[in-house]
Protein backbone atom coordinates (compact mmCIF):
# COMPACT_ATOMS: atom_id res chain seq x y z
CA UNK A 1 0.00 0.00 0.00
CA UNK A 2 1.93 3.01 -1.21
CA UNK A 3 0.22 6.40 -1.18
CA UNK A 4 -3.46 7.07 -1.01
CA UNK A 5 -5.33 8.34 -4.05
CA UNK A 6 -8.12 10.66 -2.95
CA UNK A 7 -9.00 11.64 -6.50
CA UNK A 8 -11.35 8.64 -6.57
CA UNK A 9 -13.33 10.28 -3.80
CA UNK A 10 -13.86 13.40 -5.92
CA UNK A 11 -15.05 11.25 -8.80
CA UNK A 12 -17.42 9.36 -6.55
CA UNK A 13 -18.91 12.47 -4.89
CA UNK A 14 -22.18 12.57 -6.88
CA UNK A 15 -22.86 8.91 -6.05
CA UNK A 16 -21.89 9.37 -2.40
CA UNK A 17 -24.15 12.44 -2.22
CA UNK A 18 -27.08 10.33 -3.38
CA UNK A 19 -26.24 7.83 -0.66
CA UNK A 20 -26.04 10.58 1.96
CA UNK A 21 -29.38 11.96 0.80
CA UNK A 22 -30.91 8.55 1.37
CA UNK A 23 -29.36 8.31 4.87
CA UNK A 24 -30.65 11.77 5.80
CA UNK A 25 -34.12 11.15 4.37
CA UNK A 26 -34.47 7.87 6.23
CA UNK A 27 -33.29 9.61 9.43
CA UNK A 28 -35.84 12.42 9.07
CA UNK A 29 -38.75 10.11 8.22
CA UNK A 30 -37.93 7.64 11.01
CA UNK A 31 -37.45 10.57 13.43
CA UNK A 32 -40.84 12.08 12.61
CA UNK A 33 -42.81 8.85 12.54
CA UNK A 34 -40.91 7.41 15.50
CA UNK A 35 -41.48 10.50 17.61
CA UNK A 36 -45.23 10.61 16.91
CA UNK A 37 -45.59 6.91 17.73
CA UNK A 38 -43.19 7.27 20.68
CA UNK A 39 -45.30 10.06 22.20
CA UNK A 40 -48.41 7.90 21.77
CA UNK A 41 -46.69 4.92 23.45
CA UNK A 42 -45.52 7.11 26.32
CA UNK A 43 -48.93 8.74 26.78
CA UNK A 44 -50.91 5.51 26.99
CA UNK A 45 -48.48 4.33 29.68
CA UNK A 46 -48.54 7.67 31.52
CA UNK A 47 -52.34 7.84 31.45
CA UNK A 48 -52.50 4.14 32.38
CA UNK A 49 -54.97 3.43 29.58
CA UNK A 50 -56.35 -0.06 30.19
CA UNK A 51 -55.16 -2.78 27.77
CA UNK A 52 -53.08 -0.33 25.70
CA UNK A 53 -50.72 0.55 28.55
CA UNK A 54 -49.42 -3.00 29.19
CA UNK A 55 -49.27 -3.62 25.44
CA UNK A 56 -47.11 -0.51 24.99
CA UNK A 57 -44.87 -1.67 27.82
CA UNK A 58 -44.34 -5.09 26.23
CA UNK A 59 -43.76 -3.55 22.80
CA UNK A 60 -41.09 -1.19 24.13
CA UNK A 61 -39.40 -3.96 26.12
CA UNK A 62 -39.23 -6.26 23.08
CA UNK A 63 -37.98 -3.60 20.67
CA UNK A 64 -35.31 -2.48 23.08
CA UNK A 65 -33.98 -5.97 23.68
CA UNK A 66 -33.50 -6.99 20.04
CA UNK A 67 -30.63 -5.76 17.84
CA UNK A 68 -31.84 -3.46 15.07
CA UNK A 69 -30.29 -5.62 12.39
CA UNK A 70 -32.45 -8.54 13.50
CA UNK A 71 -35.59 -6.42 13.44
CA UNK A 72 -34.69 -5.43 9.88
CA UNK A 73 -34.33 -9.06 8.85
CA UNK A 74 -37.56 -10.00 10.53
CA UNK A 75 -39.55 -7.33 8.81
CA UNK A 76 -37.94 -8.04 5.48
CA UNK A 77 -38.81 -11.74 5.57
CA UNK A 78 -41.80 -11.97 7.91
CA UNK A 79 -43.98 -9.03 6.90
CA UNK A 80 -44.36 -10.27 3.29
CA UNK A 81 -45.42 -13.67 4.68
CA UNK A 82 -47.95 -12.06 7.02
CA UNK A 83 -49.38 -9.81 4.32
CA UNK A 84 -49.54 -12.78 1.99
CA UNK A 85 -51.43 -14.81 4.57
CA UNK A 86 -53.79 -11.92 5.34
CA UNK A 87 -54.58 -11.42 1.66
CA UNK A 88 -54.97 -15.18 1.16
CA UNK A 89 -52.68 -14.97 -1.83
CA UNK A 90 -50.90 -18.18 -0.90
CA UNK A 91 -47.49 -16.60 -1.43
CA UNK A 92 -45.46 -13.85 0.27
CA UNK A 93 -46.17 -10.30 -0.84
CA UNK A 94 -42.83 -8.45 -0.88
CA UNK A 95 -42.92 -4.87 0.40
CA UNK A 96 -39.42 -4.01 -0.79
CA UNK A 97 -36.31 -2.84 1.01
CA UNK A 98 -37.28 0.83 1.18
CA UNK A 99 -40.59 0.28 2.95
CA UNK A 100 -38.99 -2.31 5.19
CA UNK A 101 -36.38 0.25 6.18
CA UNK A 102 -38.88 3.08 6.78
CA UNK A 103 -41.29 0.95 8.79
CA UNK A 104 -38.61 -0.83 10.81
CA UNK A 105 -36.63 2.27 11.71
CA UNK A 106 -39.80 4.16 12.68
CA UNK A 107 -41.09 1.33 14.86
CA UNK A 108 -37.68 0.72 16.41
CA UNK A 109 -36.98 4.37 17.20
CA UNK A 110 -40.51 4.81 18.59
CA UNK A 111 -39.58 2.45 21.44
CA UNK A 112 -36.53 4.54 22.35
CA UNK A 113 -38.30 7.89 21.95
CA UNK A 114 -41.21 6.66 24.08
CA UNK A 115 -38.84 5.90 26.97
CA UNK A 116 -37.37 9.40 26.73
CA UNK A 117 -40.83 11.02 26.61
CA UNK A 118 -42.01 8.86 29.51
CA UNK A 119 -39.21 10.14 31.73
CA UNK A 120 -40.01 13.67 30.55
CA UNK A 121 -43.67 13.24 31.47
CA UNK A 122 -42.72 12.19 34.98
CA UNK A 123 -40.46 15.20 35.40
CA UNK A 124 -43.25 17.73 34.85
CA UNK A 125 -44.23 19.16 38.22
CA UNK A 126 -47.43 17.82 39.80
CA UNK A 127 -48.57 21.40 40.33
CA UNK A 128 -48.82 21.90 36.57
CA UNK A 129 -51.44 19.17 36.31
CA UNK A 130 -53.29 20.57 39.34
CA UNK A 131 -53.32 24.09 37.90
CA UNK A 132 -54.69 22.72 34.63
CA UNK A 133 -57.43 20.86 36.51
CA UNK A 134 -58.29 23.90 38.59
CA UNK A 135 -58.68 25.90 35.36
CA UNK A 136 -61.11 23.28 34.05
CA UNK A 137 -58.88 22.35 31.12
CA UNK A 138 -59.63 19.04 29.43
CA UNK A 139 -57.08 16.21 29.52
CA UNK A 140 -56.36 16.73 25.81
CA UNK A 141 -55.71 20.46 26.25
CA UNK A 142 -53.65 19.82 29.37
CA UNK A 143 -51.30 17.49 27.54
CA UNK A 144 -51.23 19.39 24.24
CA UNK A 145 -50.81 22.91 25.59
CA UNK A 146 -49.16 22.47 28.97
CA UNK A 147 -47.49 19.11 29.56
CA UNK A 148 -46.03 18.08 26.19
CA UNK A 149 -44.44 21.46 25.36
CA UNK A 150 -42.61 21.25 28.68
CA UNK A 151 -41.66 17.61 28.06
CA UNK A 152 -40.17 18.46 24.65
CA UNK A 153 -38.30 21.34 26.17
CA UNK A 154 -36.81 19.13 28.88
CA UNK A 155 -36.06 16.16 26.63
CA UNK A 156 -34.95 17.84 23.39
CA UNK A 157 -31.21 17.27 24.03
CA UNK A 158 -31.80 13.55 24.71
CA UNK A 159 -34.11 13.22 21.71
CA UNK A 160 -31.51 14.81 19.48
CA UNK A 161 -28.87 12.50 20.90
CA UNK A 162 -31.02 9.48 20.08
CA UNK A 163 -31.50 10.87 16.57
CA UNK A 164 -27.72 11.06 16.08
CA UNK A 165 -27.56 7.37 16.92
CA UNK A 166 -30.43 6.77 14.50
CA UNK A 167 -28.50 8.55 11.75
CA UNK A 168 -25.50 6.28 12.34
CA UNK A 169 -27.73 3.20 12.46
CA UNK A 170 -29.16 3.93 9.01
CA UNK A 171 -25.94 2.41 7.64
CA UNK A 172 -27.46 -0.97 8.53
CA UNK A 173 -29.75 -0.78 5.49
CA UNK A 174 -26.99 -2.43 3.49
CA UNK A 175 -28.51 -5.74 4.64
CA UNK A 176 -31.60 -4.77 2.62
CA UNK A 177 -29.47 -3.99 -0.45
CA UNK A 178 -30.29 -0.31 -0.13
CA UNK A 179 -27.63 2.26 -0.89
CA UNK A 180 -27.05 4.77 1.86
CA UNK A 181 -23.81 6.70 2.41
CA UNK A 182 -21.93 3.68 3.75
CA UNK A 183 -23.38 1.42 1.08
CA UNK A 184 -22.42 3.82 -1.71
CA UNK A 185 -18.87 4.13 -0.40
CA UNK A 186 -18.50 0.41 0.01
CA UNK A 187 -19.68 -0.32 -3.53
CA UNK A 188 -17.21 2.10 -5.07
CA UNK A 189 -14.45 0.91 -2.76
CA UNK A 190 -14.91 -2.67 -3.88
CA UNK A 191 -15.15 -1.70 -7.55
CA UNK A 192 -11.83 0.12 -7.74
CA UNK A 193 -10.05 -1.16 -4.66
CA UNK A 194 -9.95 2.12 -2.75
CA UNK A 195 -11.22 0.81 0.55
CA UNK A 196 -9.01 3.00 2.74
CA UNK A 197 -9.75 6.24 0.92
CA UNK A 198 -13.50 5.70 0.72
CA UNK A 199 -13.94 4.56 4.32
CA UNK A 200 -11.71 7.35 5.59
CA UNK A 201 -13.73 9.89 3.66
CA UNK A 202 -17.18 8.74 4.80
CA UNK A 203 -15.92 8.43 8.37
CA UNK A 204 -15.05 12.12 8.08
CA UNK A 205 -18.54 12.89 6.74
CA UNK A 206 -20.19 11.06 9.67
CA UNK A 207 -17.82 12.81 12.06
CA UNK A 208 -18.68 16.28 10.75
CA UNK A 209 -22.44 15.69 10.74
CA UNK A 210 -22.54 14.05 14.18
CA UNK A 211 -20.26 16.54 15.91
CA UNK A 212 -22.27 19.45 14.51
CA UNK A 213 -25.42 17.80 15.82
CA UNK A 214 -23.73 17.23 19.19
CA UNK A 215 -22.89 20.93 19.32
CA UNK A 216 -26.59 21.58 18.83
CA UNK A 217 -27.29 19.22 21.74
CA UNK A 218 -24.92 21.24 23.92
CA UNK A 219 -26.68 24.47 22.96
CA UNK A 220 -30.09 22.92 23.69
CA UNK A 221 -28.89 21.65 27.07
CA UNK A 222 -27.73 25.10 28.01
CA UNK A 223 -31.00 26.61 26.93
CA UNK A 224 -33.17 24.11 28.83
CA UNK A 225 -31.04 24.67 31.91
CA UNK A 226 -31.71 28.40 31.74
CA UNK A 227 -35.39 27.77 31.15
CA UNK A 228 -35.75 25.59 34.22
CA UNK A 229 -33.68 27.63 36.65
CA UNK A 230 -35.07 31.05 35.83
CA UNK B 1 -71.50 40.13 53.45
CA UNK B 2 -74.22 40.58 50.88
CA UNK B 3 -77.39 40.30 52.98
CA UNK B 4 -79.80 39.88 50.07
CA UNK B 5 -78.03 36.70 49.09
CA UNK B 6 -77.37 35.56 52.61
CA UNK B 7 -79.34 32.36 52.13
CA UNK B 8 -77.59 31.24 48.97
CA UNK B 9 -74.95 28.71 49.81
CA UNK B 10 -72.22 28.75 47.22
CA UNK B 11 -70.43 25.80 48.80
CA UNK B 12 -72.11 23.16 50.95
CA UNK B 13 -69.98 20.39 52.41
CA UNK B 14 -71.72 17.68 54.45
CA UNK B 15 -69.90 14.97 56.40
CA UNK B 16 -66.96 15.05 54.00
CA UNK B 17 -64.39 12.30 54.58
CA UNK B 18 -61.08 11.75 52.89
CA UNK B 19 -58.44 9.16 53.60
CA UNK B 20 -55.00 8.43 52.23
CA UNK B 21 -54.52 4.73 52.84
CA UNK B 22 -55.17 4.35 56.55
CA UNK B 23 -54.61 8.02 57.33
CA UNK B 24 -57.85 9.94 57.78
CA UNK B 25 -57.24 13.40 56.34
CA UNK B 26 -60.83 14.60 56.78
CA UNK B 27 -63.29 13.19 59.31
CA UNK B 28 -66.90 14.18 58.64
CA UNK B 29 -66.28 17.85 58.00
CA UNK B 30 -69.25 20.18 57.49
CA UNK B 31 -68.89 23.63 56.00
CA UNK B 32 -71.31 26.06 54.36
CA UNK B 33 -70.19 29.14 52.54
CA UNK B 34 -72.68 31.83 51.61
CA UNK B 35 -72.29 34.12 48.63
CA UNK B 36 -69.82 36.91 49.32
CA UNK B 37 -68.46 35.31 52.49
CA UNK B 38 -64.77 35.31 53.30
CA UNK B 39 -63.72 32.21 55.21
CA UNK B 40 -60.26 31.80 56.65
CA UNK B 41 -59.16 28.26 57.42
CA UNK B 42 -56.23 27.77 59.76
CA UNK B 43 -54.68 24.97 61.74
CA UNK B 44 -51.40 23.13 62.26
CA UNK B 45 -49.77 21.36 59.32
CA UNK B 46 -51.39 18.04 58.53
CA UNK B 47 -54.70 19.20 59.98
CA UNK B 48 -56.51 18.68 56.67
CA UNK B 49 -57.12 22.34 55.86
CA UNK B 50 -55.53 22.18 52.39
CA UNK B 51 -57.22 18.86 51.67
CA UNK B 52 -60.56 20.44 52.58
CA UNK B 53 -60.39 23.22 50.01
CA UNK B 54 -58.77 20.97 47.41
CA UNK B 55 -61.87 18.76 47.62
CA UNK B 56 -64.07 21.69 46.60
CA UNK B 57 -62.73 21.68 43.02
CA UNK B 58 -61.89 17.99 43.14
CA UNK B 59 -58.14 18.32 42.95
CA UNK B 60 -58.59 15.76 45.72
CA UNK B 61 -61.44 13.30 45.56
CA UNK B 62 -63.52 12.93 48.74
CA UNK B 63 -64.41 9.40 49.84
CA UNK B 64 -67.69 10.03 51.62
CA UNK B 65 -70.16 12.80 52.30
CA UNK B 66 -71.38 15.33 49.78
CA UNK B 67 -70.03 18.52 48.28
CA UNK B 68 -72.34 20.88 46.40
CA UNK B 69 -70.91 23.90 44.61
CA UNK B 70 -73.28 26.45 43.05
CA UNK B 71 -76.05 23.85 43.13
CA UNK B 72 -73.93 21.23 41.41
CA UNK B 73 -73.07 18.12 43.40
CA UNK B 74 -69.58 16.75 42.86
CA UNK B 75 -69.98 13.16 41.77
CA UNK B 76 -67.58 11.16 39.64
CA UNK B 77 -69.11 12.51 36.41
CA UNK B 78 -66.55 14.37 34.32
CA UNK B 79 -69.09 16.91 33.08
CA UNK B 80 -70.12 17.87 36.62
CA UNK B 81 -66.50 18.22 37.66
CA UNK B 82 -65.71 20.47 34.68
CA UNK B 83 -68.81 22.57 35.46
CA UNK B 84 -67.75 23.07 39.07
CA UNK B 85 -64.15 23.83 38.13
CA UNK B 86 -65.23 26.57 35.75
CA UNK B 87 -66.90 28.35 38.67
CA UNK B 88 -64.11 27.83 41.20
CA UNK B 89 -60.78 29.63 40.93
CA UNK B 90 -57.73 28.38 42.77
CA UNK B 91 -54.45 29.93 43.83
CA UNK B 92 -51.67 27.58 44.93
CA UNK B 93 -48.83 27.94 47.40
CA UNK B 94 -46.26 27.35 44.64
CA UNK B 95 -48.02 29.56 42.01
CA UNK B 96 -48.03 26.78 39.39
CA UNK B 97 -47.84 29.18 36.48
CA UNK B 98 -47.11 27.55 33.13
CA UNK B 99 -43.39 28.32 32.64
CA UNK B 100 -43.35 27.94 28.84
CA UNK B 101 -46.16 30.44 28.31
CA UNK B 102 -46.06 34.23 28.65
CA UNK B 103 -48.01 35.92 31.44
CA UNK B 104 -50.69 36.88 28.91
CA UNK B 105 -50.90 33.32 27.54
CA UNK B 106 -51.11 31.95 31.09
CA UNK B 107 -54.18 34.13 31.57
CA UNK B 108 -55.87 33.49 28.21
CA UNK B 109 -55.43 29.72 27.83
CA UNK B 110 -58.29 28.58 30.07
CA UNK B 111 -60.82 31.28 29.09
CA UNK B 112 -60.25 30.34 25.44
CA UNK B 113 -60.27 26.57 25.87
CA UNK B 114 -62.71 26.08 28.74
CA UNK B 115 -64.95 29.14 28.30
CA UNK B 116 -64.78 29.43 24.52
CA UNK B 117 -63.69 33.06 24.38
CA UNK B 118 -62.03 34.39 21.24
CA UNK B 119 -58.35 35.35 21.39
CA UNK B 120 -59.20 39.06 21.41
CA UNK B 121 -61.86 38.70 24.12
CA UNK B 122 -59.57 36.57 26.26
CA UNK B 123 -56.70 39.06 25.89
CA UNK B 124 -58.93 42.01 26.79
CA UNK B 125 -60.12 40.17 29.86
CA UNK B 126 -56.56 39.13 30.79
CA UNK B 127 -55.30 42.72 30.55
CA UNK B 128 -58.23 43.87 32.69
CA UNK B 129 -57.35 41.47 35.49
CA UNK B 130 -53.59 41.96 35.10
CA UNK B 131 -54.25 45.70 35.60
CA UNK B 132 -56.30 44.84 38.64
CA UNK B 133 -53.37 42.98 40.21
CA UNK B 134 -51.18 45.90 39.04
CA UNK B 135 -48.85 44.12 36.60
CA UNK B 136 -50.20 44.82 33.11
CA UNK B 137 -46.71 45.86 32.00
CA UNK B 138 -45.39 42.31 32.53
CA UNK B 139 -47.84 40.65 30.13
CA UNK B 140 -45.24 39.74 27.50
CA UNK B 141 -42.75 38.25 29.98
CA UNK B 142 -42.37 34.66 31.10
CA UNK B 143 -43.10 33.56 34.70
CA UNK B 144 -39.41 32.88 35.35
CA UNK B 145 -38.63 36.56 34.76
CA UNK B 146 -40.94 37.72 37.56
CA UNK B 147 -40.50 37.88 41.34
CA UNK B 148 -42.42 35.47 43.57
CA UNK B 149 -44.91 38.14 44.59
CA UNK B 150 -45.51 39.12 40.99
CA UNK B 151 -45.94 35.47 39.99
CA UNK B 152 -48.53 34.93 42.68
CA UNK B 153 -50.43 38.03 41.58
CA UNK B 154 -50.41 36.65 38.03
CA UNK B 155 -51.76 33.38 39.42
CA UNK B 156 -54.61 35.34 41.04
CA UNK B 157 -55.29 37.18 37.76
CA UNK B 158 -55.18 33.88 35.86
CA UNK B 159 -57.84 32.41 38.14
CA UNK B 160 -59.97 35.58 37.93
CA UNK B 161 -59.91 35.45 34.12
CA UNK B 162 -62.30 32.50 34.36
CA UNK B 163 -64.66 34.86 36.27
CA UNK B 164 -65.28 32.29 39.01
CA UNK B 165 -67.98 32.50 41.69
CA UNK B 166 -65.62 31.30 44.41
CA UNK B 167 -61.90 31.70 44.92
CA UNK B 168 -59.83 29.16 46.82
CA UNK B 169 -56.45 30.16 48.19
CA UNK B 170 -54.15 27.40 49.38
CA UNK B 171 -51.50 29.08 51.56
CA UNK B 172 -50.93 31.77 48.92
CA UNK B 173 -48.17 33.56 50.82
CA UNK B 174 -46.30 30.63 52.38
CA UNK B 175 -43.74 30.28 49.56
CA UNK B 176 -43.05 34.00 49.34
CA UNK B 177 -40.14 36.04 50.64
CA UNK B 178 -41.38 38.15 53.57
CA UNK B 179 -41.14 41.43 51.67
CA UNK B 180 -43.50 40.11 49.01
CA UNK B 181 -46.27 38.90 51.29
CA UNK B 182 -47.91 42.31 51.57
CA UNK B 183 -48.39 42.89 47.83
CA UNK B 184 -50.21 39.56 47.53
CA UNK B 185 -52.33 40.11 50.64
CA UNK B 186 -53.25 43.61 49.42
CA UNK B 187 -54.46 42.10 46.16
CA UNK B 188 -56.56 39.61 48.10
CA UNK B 189 -57.98 42.32 50.36
CA UNK B 190 -58.99 44.25 47.23
CA UNK B 191 -60.76 41.16 45.96
CA UNK B 192 -62.53 40.63 49.28
CA UNK B 193 -63.74 44.24 49.32
CA UNK B 194 -65.35 43.70 45.93
CA UNK B 195 -67.48 40.94 47.41
CA UNK B 196 -65.72 37.86 46.04
CA UNK B 197 -66.62 34.66 47.87
CA UNK B 198 -63.32 33.41 49.24
CA UNK B 199 -61.95 30.43 51.12
CA UNK B 200 -58.40 30.94 52.21
CA UNK B 201 -56.02 28.60 53.98
CA UNK B 202 -53.42 30.81 55.62
CA UNK B 203 -51.30 31.47 58.67
CA UNK B 204 -51.57 35.25 58.15
CA UNK B 205 -53.67 36.02 61.22
CA UNK B 206 -53.55 39.78 60.65
CA UNK B 207 -55.12 39.20 57.26
CA UNK B 208 -57.70 36.92 58.86
CA UNK B 209 -58.69 39.59 61.37
CA UNK B 210 -58.97 42.17 58.62
CA UNK B 211 -61.07 40.36 56.02
CA UNK B 212 -62.64 37.23 57.50
CA UNK B 213 -66.36 36.85 58.06
CA UNK B 214 -65.63 33.55 59.74
CA UNK B 215 -62.51 31.75 60.87
CA UNK B 216 -62.39 27.96 60.82
CA UNK B 217 -59.84 26.12 62.93
CA UNK B 218 -58.96 22.57 61.94
CA UNK B 219 -56.91 19.91 63.67
CA UNK B 220 -56.54 16.17 63.06
CA UNK B 221 -58.88 16.22 60.06
CA UNK B 222 -61.74 17.76 62.03
CA UNK B 223 -63.30 21.18 62.23
CA UNK B 224 -62.55 22.15 65.85
CA UNK B 225 -63.93 25.64 65.98
CA UNK B 226 -65.74 28.08 63.72
CA UNK B 227 -66.44 31.65 64.73
CA UNK B 228 -66.38 35.29 63.64
CA UNK B 229 -62.92 36.85 63.98
CA UNK B 230 -63.74 38.79 67.21
CA UNK B 231 -64.86 35.66 69.01
CA UNK B 232 -62.20 33.47 67.43
CA UNK B 233 -59.27 35.67 68.36
CA UNK B 234 -60.79 37.24 71.49
CA UNK B 235 -62.44 34.29 73.21
CA UNK B 236 -61.66 30.96 71.54
CA UNK B 237 -63.66 28.12 73.12
CA UNK B 238 -61.43 25.15 72.45
CA UNK B 239 -58.13 24.39 74.19
CA UNK B 240 -56.51 23.30 70.96
CA UNK B 241 -57.52 26.58 69.31
CA UNK B 242 -56.01 28.53 72.20
CA UNK B 243 -52.77 26.54 72.01
CA UNK B 244 -52.56 27.11 68.26
CA UNK B 245 -53.25 30.82 68.53
CA UNK B 246 -50.60 31.22 71.21
CA UNK B 247 -48.06 29.70 68.83
CA UNK B 248 -48.95 31.73 65.75
CA UNK B 249 -49.69 35.06 67.38
CA UNK B 250 -46.69 35.15 69.78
Amino acid sequence: MNGLDFSVVADALPYLWKGLQFSLTLTVVAFAAGLVLGVALALVQHLEVPVLSPLAKVYVAIMRSIPLIMVLFWFFFLVPLIIGAMMNSGRPVPIGGLWTAIITFSLFEAAYYSEIIRVGLRSVNKGQYEAAKALSLSTATTYRSIVLPQVFRITSPIILNQTIILFQDTSLVYVLSLTDLTGAASKIAQLNGTLVEMYLFIALVYLVICTSASQLVAVLRKRTRIATTR
Amino acid sequence: MNQSNANTNVVEMIDVCKRYGTFEALKKVNLSVRKGERIIICGPSGSGKSTLIRCINRIEQHDAGSIVVEGQELTGAERDIAKVRREVGMVFQSFNLFPHLTILENCTLAPRRARGLSKAEAEDRAMHYLSKVRIPDQAKKYPGQLSGGQQQRVAIARALCMEPRVMLFDEPTSALDPEMVKEVLDTMIGLAEEGMTMLCVTHEMGFAKQVADRVVFMDGGQKIEEADPQTFFGAPENDRTRAFLQQVLH
